[in-house]
């Protein structure tokens, strides 16, 4: 299928693609790996009047490690995360959910900023921010992960903001992600990612609600000293999961219990 | 509007006026001629239109020509540098393909793996490849197809060593 | 024949060095000089009422050259979709598919009009200019309410919505169920699946006007079917038509029939006076391509006691789509092929094709094969599970053992050894070992199951005789073999492969046949022009039909070499010896000459009188018999019980297609034959809206076409029992793996899930309905979560 026209400049610092986006208007679009944005377009679901290319905009392409924190640059390939050295000390589940992030190409292509700023509940880097507390580091602010995503498809971000980097806590406790698909690059029907912090144990919904959720019931439960098992059963607590072709909202929900366990079985 | 891009395929300059909305693949196979890619979807899930940007295996249906200005690809066509690479005669070899339409993306994406991780397992082989689509082959034979390119190379690489060790 | 060098030889595959590299050549490959694109605007409707299309805004957008309805196409195109007798001569109704809707759609996707661009960009442009103001009308979507009386209909013009009607009795089937003392009912679904060759279809269509004479460039498994139609549809005798079809990218059935684009092509060159291209994208392959399967089988089995097979009785009800596929009946081979490689006393099945808004079903790879077989397999499993059998053994009482022999419709499987190969199967399964380990896993609360399938089918479409009652054609296959004046050799064949390797096998026939290198012979075939008529390649037929016309060519020459050596040593003609491809007189074998020598001499003065120069040959040959090859799957699966997901742990295959000329190929004929029947047992299904009849499973994201990661590692072996039907003894076997696999694969998930009390899956077998089963499947013995779906 064939994209509709669009117009199309590059930007090379973070203020020149938040004028480009001010000069466009509201059907603008940023592209960045494009994996997400480039099929819909093809399919005709997308039809932005520009595309603003930020792949090379200066600085969005570091990992970095400072007081206590990992931040990834917007513009870091999947590929490069499940790779990165740093990442793997510094939050081995964030390589690791990486690694299964789509397939080798579109991780070759596909971008931190795009999964976050995309806000799809089935963006597996959404659940882990929601998790762990991370902030989404943007042109104009610095937001709480907690209150970045806001509904199906829809996050804080302002039509002009350009998200620069993620910014997560430093951590290196047990972990595991659970991501339930037929076909491995699937998207998931339902993903759970676990990490034990010094503050206790984090947990993490894909695909589970109309956007990432965080799994406080679960968290509590094991705060309480409850077996992976006890915990679980606390996992379905605030999940909205909805019917979709790929399976119904009651199978996702039964999912959810499962796959709590057995990550927190594999994570202790 | 257009715009003149100037990027290295296969080797060679070039410098051409695209629309923004130009497909990186419609690029290679339209204004090219490089008709060895493939489209076989468009939702980038088959894989068959792989090619290599800057040494990475990339999904040339799911990018803009605009977007690799400046840059370097790499086609089926561009490949081998002389005769045919180790992955082309390891398909050859062990019947990895049969209507062949997808086998020039798999072949990409497997030069991208082996590049990488010149000796991988079953299981990285089965990594490397999860982005490409193949109805003919049921796979068994484009798993012994890149393992005896990955065995033929390392044995190259390393003519008086010990055989190298592939997956089972 | 002797066993020569060529034929059973692992020899790697011509076709591959253009391949690999980049360099074949696909129909998006080509262009013609002045050439144009089309677009195709469809139907986003299951079923409304065109009011009326505006062409206006497209016709006048940038880079268009034309916008095109069915009014245009009338001038130019006249008839309908051909609809072929497939088994059921007597239709019910067999409604006209004019090639674009006129006044009414009645399937998502059903063309309504065309944009011509001068590059397919500005094709897609335009297309979504095109205004079409619809009247939206209730969707027939589900198969028995569409049977129903008074139901609401697919077309407005219809009387219902029923496209035949059929019993075939194979027996007396009363008098067998009569007898016997167990018997088991089954609801059996196939879903509807995509196809999918990875190449998608296509065609360039030029008219020359001055000559009046038409070029189709396409990707299709039957050039000359699409040279008879096409041709015919733009009122062009085959002599002015050329179809060419170079390098195919799969088909599995999908590519063996003429289509709306392929005509619509051809009129709008022709009302244009251009070339015209047009591509299918992935989206539009999903609706405007046919689909297979979609049907519904209710099930009676009856047995003795003791596990004696007596009667196997059932109805399919076949979802048709809304326009007959041109081969849409074939699949109603199930009833005839569902007695699989078991003696009964009767078998009956009836077949009813029904219609709905849906595209149109038609041949996908086995074609109403797969659906027999894995009815038959899982009637006969369900039987040993009540009668408390094992399925090895109630397959080994029921064997068929004398052959030739003749099937309940007088089919006559041509030879077999069905406990052979399922005994190897057995033995590298080890099967006893499963069985423990089975039970050792599930004292542990694991679910391991072993599922079997022994099949025999049908192929080698097919002779004349037992199928000109029934499917109304011949569908023999040709040949010419040509040796040049020094030697070489052209082989022109009416077969046409799209990933078989034919270059490669027919060439290692014709060395062998005629004791010519094999590099000096050279296969041509997907072009009308410089080959015979064909039937094209599908039904596994090109080698047992098109193969055996090469080599009876062959014969052919080397008869007349034979002469041509009489002539030239001036010795009779039956003192000739010919040994691979070099000719002597009896005793003096070393004054020989080649067949180089002897072609040179053909071409030269001096023959003798009556002789006509040359020396080539023509074979148009019609088998005596189909071809049976058989064989014994076995899969292993464990299914998690908390997730309802199934991972396949082992396939066994373990098939029998005759004698192998290039076993390489026949491996991965097997293997991908298997991927497609595993891949229908675990993963695909295309679904539909009820009400609305949208297409939900519209992308490669909701259609599962499992990746490497989904696919187990295939042990396939093989055992060789000759085929008596044609004199290089061998079968088909493109489709048998496919025939196999579903059977095989969901006998070992119900085989994991009996614990459960559950006795039968659907396919796919999806996690959610796996999970639903092992809650609910032990209930009453019936399977409520799956066995009673109405829409295929």
């Amino acid at each position: 299928m064939i994209p509709a026209p669009f117009d199309y400049v590059t930007a090379a610092t973070v203020d020149e693609a938040v004028g480009h986006l001010q000069r466009f208007g509201d059907d603008a679009k940023l592209i960045a790996g494009g994996q997400s944005l480039v099929p819909l377009m093809r399919l005709r679901l997308a039809q932005p009047s520009a595309l603003v290319d930020i792949s090379r905009m200066r600085g969005a392409d570091a990992i970095t490690r400072e007081d206590g924190h990992l931040s990834v640059g917007a513009g870091v390939h999947h590929a490069d995360i499940e790779r990165s050295p740093a990442v793997r000390d510094a939050l081995p589940l964030l390589a690791a959910v990486a690694h299964e992030v789509g397939d080798n190409q579109v991780r070759n292509l596909g971008t931190m900023g795009g999964v976050i700023a995309h806000g799809d509940a089935a963006g597996d880097y959404c659940a882990l921010a929601l998790m762990l507390d991370a902030e989404i580091v943007t042109s104009k602010r610095r937001h709480a992960a907690s209150g970045f995503f806001k509904d199906v498809f829809t996050t804080a971000l302002e039509p002009d903001e350009v998200v620069t980097a993620v910014r997560f806590p430093v951590a290196t406790g047990a972990h595991a992600y659970q991501k339930f698909r037929r076909r491995l690059f699937d998207w998931a029907i339902a993903g759970v990612m676990v990490q034990r912090t010094e503050a206790g144990w984090r947990v993490g919904y894909v695909n589970l609600g109309p956007t990432a959720v965080r799994g406080a019931g679960v968290e509590q439960a094991l705060a309480q000293g409850a077996a992976p098992a006890e915990a679980a059963r606390r996992a379905t607590q605030g999940l909205e999961p909805r019917d979709d072709v790929r399976a119904t909202a009651a199978y996702k929900r039964h999912l959810a219990t499962v796959l709590t366990q057995r990550a927190l079985e594999s994570a202790a | 509007m257009k715009r003149t891009i100037k990027v290295t395929v296969n080797g060679a300059s070039r410098e051409d006026e695209v629309e923004p909305r130009l497909l990186l693949v419609h690029y290679l196979r339209e204004t090219l001629g490089l008709t060895g890619t493939h489209v076989g979807c468009d939702t980038s899930q088959c894989g068959a239109c792989t090619v290599h940007l800057d040494g990475r295996a990339v999904k040339s249906c799911s990018l803009f020509a605009v977007q690799v200005d400046g840059r370097a690809i790499t086609t089926i066509e561009g490949l081998a540098t002389d005769g045919m690479h180790a992955l082309q005669q390891g398909f050859w070899d062990e019947h990895g393909l049969q209507c062949g339409f997808c086998t020039p993306g798999f072949i990409m994406a497997a030069a991208q793996l082996l590049a990488d991780n010149p000796r991988p397992t079953d299981a990285e082989i089965v990594k490397g490849l999860e982005g490409n689509l193949c109805r003919c082959t049921g796979y068994e034979n484009i798993m012994r197809a890149v393992r005896s390119a990955a065995a033929a190379t390392a044995a190259q690489a390393a003519p008086a060593a010990a055989p190298a060790t592939v997956g089972g | 024949m002797a066993v020569t060098s060529m034929i059973g030889a692992r020899i790697q595959r011509r076709e591959d060095p253009r391949l690999v590299t980049g360099h074949g050549t696909y129909i998006d490959d080509i262009t013609r000089p002045h050439m144009v694109h089309m677009a195709v605007v469809r139907s986003p409707y299951a079923h409304a009422a065109i009011r009326s299309i505006d062409v206006s805004r497209a016709r006048s957008a940038p880079g268009v050259v034309a916008a095109l309805t069915a009014a245009d196409f009338r001038t130019v195109l006249s008839g309908a979709v051909p609809v072929t007798n497939s088994f059921v001569a007597d239709k019910k109704q067999v409604p006209d598919q004019f090639f674009i809707a006129e006044g009414e759609v009645a399937y998502q996707g059903e063309p309504v009009a065309v944009v011509v661009a001068g590059d397919r960009y500005a094709a897609a442009d335009a297309a979504q200019l095109v205004h079409v103001d619809y009247e939206p009308l209730p969707a027939v979507m589900d198969l028995e309410k569409a049977m129903a009386p008074g139901a609401a209909l697919v077309k407005r013009d219809r009387p219902d919505n029923i496209g035949w009607d059929t019993v075939f009795a194979g027996g007396d089937i009363d008098a067998a169920f009569a007898e016997a003392e167990v018997t088991v009912k089954e609801r059996i679904t196939q879903q509807r699946l995509f196809p999918v060759p990875m190449e998608g279809r296509g065609c360039i269509a030029e008219f020359d006007e001055y000559d009046n004479h038409l070029t189709i460039w396409t990707s299709t498994q039957v050039p000359h079917f699409i040279r008879l139609f096409v041709g015919g549809g733009m009122g062009l005798a085959e002599s002015q038509v050329r179809v060419i079809s170079h390098d195919v990218g799969g088909g599995f059935g999908s590519k063996l029939r003429p289509y709306p684009e392929e005509y619509l092509a051809c009129g709008a060159s022709k009302l244009l006076s251009r070339p015209v291209k047009w591509i299918e994208e992935r989206s539009e392959n999903l609706v405007a391509t046919t689909h297979g399967r979609g049907q519904i089988f209710d099930v009676e089995v009856a047995a003795k006691r003791d596990g004696t097979l007596l009667g196997l009785r059932f109805t399919q009800i076949l979802d048709i789509g809304a326009y007959h596929g041109v081969f849409s009946a074939f699949q109603a081979v199930a009833c005839l092929i569902a007695g699989g490689c078991y003696g009964w006393k009767a078998v009956n099945g009836r077949s009813i094709g029904v219609f709905t808004n849906r595209t149109s079903t038609d041949p996908y790879r086995g074609a109403g094969r797969p659906e027999g077989t894995h009815l038959c397999e899982r009637a006969v499993d369900l039987m040993a599970r009540e009668l408390g059998m094992d399925p090895v053994e109630i397959r080994r009482k029921n064997f068929v053992h004398d052959f030739p022999h003749p099937n309940n419709f007088g089919l006559v499987y041509d030879s077999g050894d069905y406990d052979k190969t399922l005994n190897r199967a057995l033995e590298i399964a080890d099967y006893q070992g499963l069985r423990r380990r089975q039970q050792e896993m599930r004292a542990q609360g694991r679910y391991l199951g072993i599922g079997l399938c022994t099949y025999v089918e049908i192929c080698g479409l097919g002779p004349s005789g037992p199928t000109a009652a029934a499917a109304g054609v011949a569908l023999v296959e040709s040949s010419t073999v040509r040796v040049h004046p020094t030697g070489s050799v052209t082989v022109n064949v009416g077969t046409h492969a799209h990933g078989q390797g034919h270059d490669t096998t027919f060439a290692q026939i014709v060395a062998d046949g005629l004791g010519v290198p094999y590099e000096s012979v050279d296969i041509r075939h997907g072009d009308t022009a410089d080959t015979p008529f064909g039937y094209g390649t599908y039904g596994s037929r090109s080698l047992a039909v098109g193969g055996i016309s090469i080599l009876k060519s062959c014969q052919k020459v080397v008869e007349k070499a034979r002469r041509l050596a009489a002539h030239v040593f001036e010795a009779a003609e039956e003192d000739i010896v010919h040994e691979r491809g070099s000719y002597h007189v009896k005793g003096s074998p070393d004054n020989a000459k080649t067949i180089g020598e002897l072609a040179f001499a053909a071409h030269g003065a001096g023959l003798p009188e009556g002789m006509e120069h040359g020396l080539e040959a023509v074979t148009y040959f019609d088998p005596p018999n189909f071809v049976w090859p058989f064989g014994a799957h076995i899969c292993v699966v464990e299914v998690d019980q908390h997730t309802g997901a199934v991972e396949v742990q082992r396939y066994i295959a373990v098939d029998d297609c005759g004698n192998v000329i290039n076993p390489m190929i026949v491996d991965g004929q097997i293997h991908g034959g298997i991927a497609q029947g595993l891949s229908q047992a675990l993963f695909e299904e295309v679904r539909y809206d009820d009400e609305s009849g949208q297409l939900l499973t519209g992308t490669f994201l909701d259609y599962l076409v499992p990746t490497i990661a989904e696919m187990p590692h295939f042990e396939t072996d093989r055992t060789v029992t000759p085929s008596p039907t044609n004199e290089l003894g061998v079968k088909g076997i493109g489709e048998a793996g496919t025939i196999a696999a579903s059977a095989a694969v969901i006998n070992a998930v119900v085989d994991a899930l009996s614990p459960f009390g559950v006795r039968h899956v659907e396919m796919p077998a999806r996690p959610d309905r796996i999970l639903e089963l092992i809650h609910n499947g032990g209930g009453d013995g019936h399977n409520p979560g799956a066995g009673r779906e109405v829409t295929a």
